[in-house]
């Protein structure tokens, strides 16, 4: 490629693209970006999928992130182009995911004047990027872009956006993309501190009821393989939140579950007792933490994150550990070697003698024998047909909660979820993204019919770019989530929490072109998922008629602390 | 308790409203906030009072260092430093006793009279907050027609310095 070309703002943006190793754009066009489109047009090393929806297009894009590690890639247009992307942008935010958004805006003369489609996208989006940038002068166009991929994909990751007026995209300027960037107010930390590190290991090594708690920082680190190995030194047990599923083999010994609001019996009451905790790229949200007055009491607390600002953020920790996870627990586990001392190995047999009672109490149990689909059910049954090795992306409410609990994730990255916005509608874009990344991978989107309503215009986006993903619609016509509070903390006063007038979604499937199924007993789960699944080249749509009263167990109701679960009740049969 | 922060970050346009975005949607309290570019015009320097509990304040430090276009902090609270902030003042000077009590207490607190018009003065004081509050507290209330405050500025002493 000739380096040093005039070429206008548009075509600089692309180039730039180019650079970065972008394959895909999510996007949508409009007046603002026509230049731009224009441009991209003109080249065809780049693939644009068009959504129908701006949200789409930042989901996707994220779908795409977290499956592979990689910035996700956006074009939205100035005023509704850029406020129907916030949601996705926030959604990014929450959950530390890499992405570059370029959004379009009127021409710079007639910023502030209330414009056609203008709105202050950097002023709206400022709270929910991790990083934005206003482009005044086509000069400084290629070094914006090499910023924003810069900081979205280092430190903690996030969402980046650009905001570039129309003009700038039509302005000319010798092209020349900056292979290096050097920021004086952007230094992200990555080794740990040594010291840090040999009071860490000191500590862990003296540990009589320890815990292994991690979070999505050992995804989004790649670190994956440093903490089996940690975590294999040691012996611990270890439990991960919502974010970090998949970093550690959920189906090995050690992984005593999830944690946190609907974490497991064994995770919850192993935190509750744990006298040294050993945070790991995790942040202690309220999901996790519940009461923070009643939680971890007995225990010392070591956190190793990226982010200084996560570190006694809400709960004061005794042993700080900045730095990227997979250097400090190389670091900590050499530590550990070179220090010739063990765990002591009778306080752990007496640990471990106290969670498998624990584990004993099979909390997760549900009722198999019913005459009505349990959601638990179809997840099992999901994971034994794809044999635990599907892209499972989910919307939120109980279906993801289930999907948590009963898909076990030994792999990273392949789980794909909302997790600290919670954003419905966000399944199917996300299975777009992966799948488009991983075509030849089992893509399956877990959700139910209320959240698949929020972006089901996508089955449309499936169709033109041929992505045969499985959509897994836990069909209880409630919004399960709401109900199930409803149930438990408004004495069943179900207000508006009923999903009336549905869709025939088979129907609706196949008018989009697509292949529906609707099963509605148990002894057909299998059989429908197997057939499904066989059916590689195209996108199934699976609506299951799952039992309207089933709740997600066990469970931290709000302002309890971790030992408080309510488990299953003995189960009325529906 | 009561925190002065010194602030150096990119004088880029909107890097005020990510400081003050920051304080509004996690709930900080914000006394007081300046901000004026420095000797390097692509530096801004900012000092910035809060208050909060130790776990708040060491939030307040990591979010302002995480914003990116925030290149360095100090607490100058943990150490020795001056704060000054400046008052404007204009007050009522159209009896013989307004002009010669407001002489006579702006001498006294080392102020100074920038202007003087037919029926009132600007008065010009520099000092520390409690300074200033203590001068507008004994000035007759009903005299007093317009105050402005700056904020705080401050700066460290002795070796203590903020640059890059």
């Amino acid at each position: 490629m000739a380096n040093k070309e005039v070429l206008t703002g548009a075509e600089i943006l692309i180039r730039c693209l180019e650079a970065e190793n972008t394959e895909f754009i999510f996007g949508y066009p409009g007046g603002s970006v026509l230049h731009i489109y224009d441009a991209l047009f003109k080249q065809n090393k780049i693939q644009h999928i068009l959504v129908r929806h701006e949200q789409a297009a930042l989901h996707a894009a994220d779908g795409y992130a977290r499956s592979t590690g990689k910035a996700g890639v956006v074009f939205v247009t100035s005023g509704p182009g850029a406020t129907n992307a916030v949601t996705g942008i926030a959604t990014a935010y929450l959950d530390s995911i890499p992405m570059v958004v370029i959004s379009g805006q009127v021409p710079t003369s007639l910023i502030g004047n209330d414009a056609f489609q203008e709105v202050d996208t950097i002023g709206i989006t400022r709270p929910c990027v991790k990083h934005n940038f206003l482009v005044n002068d086509v000069k400084e166009l290629a070094s914006t872009i090499k910023k924003a991929f810069h900081i979205a994909t280092t430190g903690r990751p996030g969402p980046v956006l650009v905001d570039i007026p129309k003009d700038i995209t039509a302005h000319t300027t010798m092209f020349e993309y900056p292979h290096t960037i050097d920021m004086r107010s952007y230094k992200p930390v990555v080794s740990g501190h040594p010291g840090q590190i040999r009071k860490a290991a000191d500590l862990i090594l003296s540990a009589k009821r320890p815990v292994i708690y991690t979070g999505g920082g050992v995804v989004l680190g790649n670190a994956s393989e440093e903490l089996v190995e940690f975590t294999r030194l040691v012996g611990y047990p270890i439990t991960q939140t919502l974010m970090g599923l998949g970093s550690y083999p959920a189906t090995d010994a050690q992984f005593i579950g999830m944690l946190g609001m609907h974490g497991t019996y064994e995770a919850n009451m192993a935190m509750h007792e744990c006298d040294v905790l050993i945070a790991i790229g995790a942040r202690f949200d309220d999901r996790v933490t519940g009461e923070l007055e009643k939680f971890c009491p007995y225990a010392q607390i070591v956190h190793i994150d990226i982010d200084p600002s996560s570190i006694s953020k809400n709960v004061k920790v005794d042993i700080p550990i900045v730095g990227a996870v997979d250097s400090v627990l190389q670091e900590m586990t050499k530590t550990i070697r070179e220090s010739g001392q063990q765990p002591d190995s009778d306080a752990l047999a007496n640990w471990w003698a106290k969670i498998d009672a624990w584990r004993s109490n099979n909390c997760l149990k549900y009722d198999r024998d019913s005459v009505l689909i349990k959601p638990q059910f179809v997840i099992e049954k999901l994971w034994e047909v794809t044999k635990g090795d599907a892209y499972i992306t989910s919307d939120v409410g109980q279906h993801q909660m289930f999907a948590a609990q009963f898909y076990k994730f030994d792999k990273p990255r392949r789980w794909i979820n909302s997790g600290g916005l919670g954003t419905m509608g966000f399944g199917l874009p996300a299975a777009i993204g992966t799948k488009l990344a991983f075509p030849n991978e089992e893509v399956a989107c877990i959700t139910g019919e209320a959240s698949i309503q929020m972006c089901i215009q996508e089955l449309s986006t499936c169709k033109q770019f041929d992505l045969p993903i499985k959509v897994i619609n836990l069909n209880n016509r409630y919004m399960g989530m709401v109900r199930q509070w409803q149930e438990m903390f408004y004495d069943s006063r179900y207000s508006h929490s009923y999903m009336d007038a549905l869709p025939d979604f088979m129907k609706l499937a196949e008018s989009y072109g697509h292949v529906g199924m609707q099963i509605e007993k148990p002894e057909d789960v299998e059989g429908a998922l197997r057939e499904a699944m066989a059916m590689k080249d195209r996108l199934v749509f699976m609506d299951f008629l799952t039992d309207q009263t089933e709740n997600v167990y066990p469970m931290v109701a709000a302002g309890k602390g971790q030992h408080e679960m309510v488990l299953a009740p003995e189960k009325e049969t529906a | 308790m009561r925190h002065t922060i010194s602030i150096l970050m990119e004088n880029e346009a909107g890097a005020l409203s990510r400081v003050s975005g920051l304080f509004s949607a996690r709930g900080y309290n914000i006394e007081s906030l300046t901000v004026a570019a420095t000797e390097d015009p692509s530096l801004s320097r900012m000092t910035l009072v809060t208050s909060g509990p130790e776990m708040v304040i060491e939030q307040i430090t990591k979010q302002l260092n995480k914003l990116v276009d925030v290149v360095r902090l100090i607490d100058l609270t943990e150490g020795l430093h001056i704060e000054r902030e400046l008052l404007l003042l204009k007050i009522k000077a159209a009896t013989s006793t307004q002009r010669e009590e407001t002489k006579r207490l702006t001498d006294i607190f080392g102020g100074r009279i920038l202007d003087v018009a037919d029926s009132n003065y600007v008065v010009e004081l520099t000092g520390k907050g409690e300074k200033i509050d203590a001068y507008l507290k004994a000035l007759e209330p009903s005299w007093i027609v317009e105050v402005v405050r700056s904020g705080v500025s401050g700066i460290g002493r002795g070796n203590k310095s903020l640059q890059l």
